[in-house]
């Protein structure tokens, strides 16, 4: 652990704190229908018109049910869309390297992935995809099931915020403005920074090099090889891949590839990207339900998360493998396989934190062969319901249920009803809460209790011994917590992976989504109960450390035997024996 | 029900609506900006000698020969294929990744004339996650300095001063690590030779 990488983790953390107003600002601008914002001249022309068009009278309000619907609905639309596109991509334009239909079981696990906000990744996008089924296919849901995380975030604030109201807010309404305002423009501007630093944004067919021999002046048997450079519309579908928590990589090796993240700085702005939405959504907590500091506490608390997280994760790494040290190398390199020189090892165990505390799952370096305890950090980042600043709205939504609980709990102990924000929470509140838990839950395990005894499961694996059951884990948390990210040696292009995963995608998505939206119709009815000094404090230590804690022994409690067979296993046989798999 | 159809039928407006804003002309204008503002980068910072495209700036070929020096080994496709990026995905204790990078430190040190006794860059016996690294690190190149120059007939102080002029050092003094670019650092090799002789 290097002076450097210090350095780098404290900007990072500084940096995010600074952009945490600025962009909570801006969501409470937006996420108001009639919030001003200063890009209303050119924009609200198309607003309108889109309300036209959609036939969507924007003053009019949906109680939770039909704000629900409206968002199942609409994702449906968008999976089908997606799905025509990738089986239908060799009829479509934009294809200059002639690459034919998916097939259907790949392409249903691609439109469920990227319609979920997962972006699970068993295409290779340079082998696999046209620019058009990137630039259309994909990137239609990089916006669209980040606007829809952001919206159901929105109504559940507004739930905690309102009293004895029906609605929660227009679905529509929360899509538009949040593509218009908020998605569009900084997609537009960081998709330009990419570009500067070198992410492709072109629609040329891939680069053939000439190989460099004889022209070289260095004598005979020396030669450059040829090479064949892919390129495309990169740069635009990066952004918003990193800013929608997205992370589906255009190409095969996503954010380790050099034309998608080039340098160290397009490396940084990347990982601030992918938290600046979700760190501003707890400060837009703060201001909706008009106590700041508890949107500061949530903050804190998921800052704390991270911080851990990442210091565990780095260590791991620059400690390296030992048996790979034994062979020579300098243990000052830690372990470097699978990582990029230009990030070294600080940036990637930082990248990997920051892309599993998030429901990014874009990687600049392959988890699948990080040190046991380095790759330890992102499979719990992800079973602890990725709530660390986490997915765009999904972070926060699955936050705001934990602190559901944790003040459920709390009321248990001290034998009070518990209350939040001035809302009693009541045992319909608690069953729709536990639910949210439990979906990701079952999902995770069910799956992964299933292929790893069956020979469909078992087929895919690319290491054998513990790491080969971290791999089935690692593939069904990310699918169910809708992440993205993989231990990639996992072959998941076969039928019975597609479907599998596509379905554990379906569950963590869909099926969290509605009791999520319950509970914001329901604190939405609730009355205000007036606080008085025995009312549950939301912040301030007291209430960091329980929520904290809530987060942490739900996840221990589910996922530590489960751990103590994969990761857990593997690093005391790294260190404690000289077995090999 | 007709409800239910109703927005059904708004759903699927909605996303042809949204798409050609959002994948038509968003990533067009992205296009036309980079084009206008950023030509090079924008379409793959190709390197070109005498008219011909040599490779890119941020992708590392295969260098054949002693002469050159050598990016990391790759598992990309059958070997740095650029065309197929992606990493080894072997785990720590795998028995592949260990004989691999085993039998690549006995081919570095027999290579640059290394003995036991000199700890190996972990970067020049690993394979990196995209399998087309760019760089290597600075330790890496210097082991490599004496085998190139003997190779070419130069003195190695001149080779290991065109690896510090390729040498980038950590952005902001604190972003990311300090690296050699290969392509980078074999062109000015092969500009050197051709004007020594």
């Amino acid at each position: 652990m290097t002076v450097y990488g210090g350095l780098q983790l404290a900007l990072f953390l500084g940096c995010l704190f600074l952009l945490t107003k600025p962009v909570g600002l801006c969501l409470v601008r937006v996420l108001d229908p009639g919030g001003r914002t200063w890009l209303d001249r050119p924009l609200k022309p198309v607003e309108r018109l889109l309300y036209r068009f959609l036939g969507v009278d924007p003053a009019k309000e949906q109680d939770w049910r039909s704000y629900t619907r409206s968002l199942l609905l609409f994702s449906l639309a968008g999976l089908l869309f997606t799905y025509a596109v990738l089986r239908l991509q060799h009829l479509l334009p934009l294809n200059p390297q002639r690459f034919g239909p998916l097939a259907p079981d790949l392409a249903f696990n691609t439109a469920a992935s990227f319609t979920t906000n997962t972006n699970w990744q068993n295409y290779a996008g340079e082998t696999t995809l046209s620019y058009f089924s990137q630039m259309v296919g994909l990137v239609f849901h990089n916006f669209v099931s980040a606007a829809a995380g952001i919206a159901v975030a929105a109504a559940l604030v507004r739930g905690l915020a309102r009293h004895a109201s029906r609605t929660v807010g227009n679905f529509w309404v929360d899509l538009v403005r949040v593509n218009l305002y908020l998605l569009l423009p900084m997609s537009l501007v960081l998709s330009l920074f990419l570009a500067s630093q070198g992410v492709v944004q072109n629609f040329r067919p891939y680069v053939k090099t000439a190989a460099g021999a004889g022209a070289t002046g260095a004598g005979a048997g020396n030669a450059i090889a040829a090479q064949v450079l892919p390129q495309g519309p990169a740069a635009s579908q990066v952004a918003i891949k990193m800013l929608g928590t997205n992370g589906g990589g255009f190409f095969n090796a996503n954010a380790a590839h050099p034309y998608e993240n080039p340098t160290p700085l397009s490396n940084f702005v990347q990982m601030l990207a992918i938290f600046l939405i979700p760190a501003g959504l707890t400060y837009y907590l703060g201001r909706k339900v008009k106590d700041r500091k508890h949107g500061w506490a949530v903050w804190t608390s998921m800052a704390l998360l991270f911080l851990v997280a990442a210091l565990v994760c780095w260590k791991a790494e620059s400690a390296g493998n030992p048996r790979l040290r034994t062979l020579g190398l300098d243990p000052r390199g830690g372990s470097m396989e699978g990582k990029e020189v230009r990030f070294g090892v600080p940036a990637s165990a930082l990248f990997a934190t920051v892309t599993t505390d998030a429901s990014c799952g874009a990687v600049n370096a392959m988890h699948d062969s990080f040190t046991p305890l380095g790759g330890l950090v992102p499979l719990v980042n992800i079973e602890l319901g990725e709530v660390v600043f986490g997915g765009v709205g999904s972070g926060l939504y699955g936050m705001i249920v934990f602190i559901v609980l944790a003040v459920f709990l709390t009321g248990l102990m001290v034998g009070r009803t518990p209350e939040y924000l001035g809302k009693k929470i009541e045992a319909y509140d608690v069953k729709v809460s536990v639910l949210t838990i439990l979906v990701p839950i079952f999902a995770i395990l069910g799956f992964s209790a299933a292929a790893s005894v069956g020979r469909w499961g078992l087929a895919g694996l690319g290491n054998a011994g513990p790491h080969g059951l971290s791999e089935i884990i690692y593939a069904f948390s990310s699918a169910a917590g809708n992440n993205g990210s993989a231990f990639a040696g996992l072959d998941g292009n076969t039928p019975a992976y597609n479907v599998a995963l596509a379905l554990a995608m379906l569950c963590g998505r869909f099926v969290m989504i509605v009791p999520v939206m319950a509970l914001a119709g329901s604190l939405a009815r609730k009355k205000l109960v007036p606080a008085d000094e025995a009312s549950f404090p939301v912040s301030g230590a007291m209430f960091i450390g329980i929520l904290v804690g809530t987060v942490v022994i739900v996840g221990a409690l589910t996922f530590l035997p489960a751990l103590a067979l994969g990761p857990i296993v593997e690093h005391f046989l790294m260190t404690g024996s000289g077995v090999l798999f | 029900m007709t409800n239910g159809l109703a927005e059904l039928r708004r759903s699927v407006l909605a996303v042809a609506a949204l798409a050609v804003i959002l994948c038509g002309l968003y990533p067009l204008a992205a296009w036309v900006a980079a084009q206008v503002l950023f030509p090079g980068r924008a379409n793959g910072s190709l390197r070109t000698t005498n008219g011909i495209v040599v490779g890119s700036d941020l992708i590392a070929p295969r260098f054949l020969g002693p002469a050159y020096f050598h990016p990391r080994p790759s598992a990309a496709g059958d070997g740095r294929d650029a065309g197929r990026s992606g990493g080894s995905n072997l785990g720590p204790l795998s028995r592949g990744l260990v004989e691999a990078v085993a039998r690549r430190a006995a081919d570095y040190r027999a290579e640059n004339g290394l003995g036991a006794g000199t700890p190996l860059p972990a970067d020049a016996v690993t394979a990196s996650g995209s399998g087309l690294d760019p760089h290597i690190s600075p330790e890496n190149a210097r082991l490599q300095a004496g085998r190139v120059a003997r190779a070419r007939g130069l003195a190695e102080a001149s080779v290991i001063a065109l690896i510090g002029a390729s040498t980038e050092g950590r952005t902001l003094g604190v972003l990311g690590e300090p690296r050699v670019n290969v392509l980078e650092l074999n062109l000015a090799l092969d500009g050197v030779s051709r004007g020594g002789r």
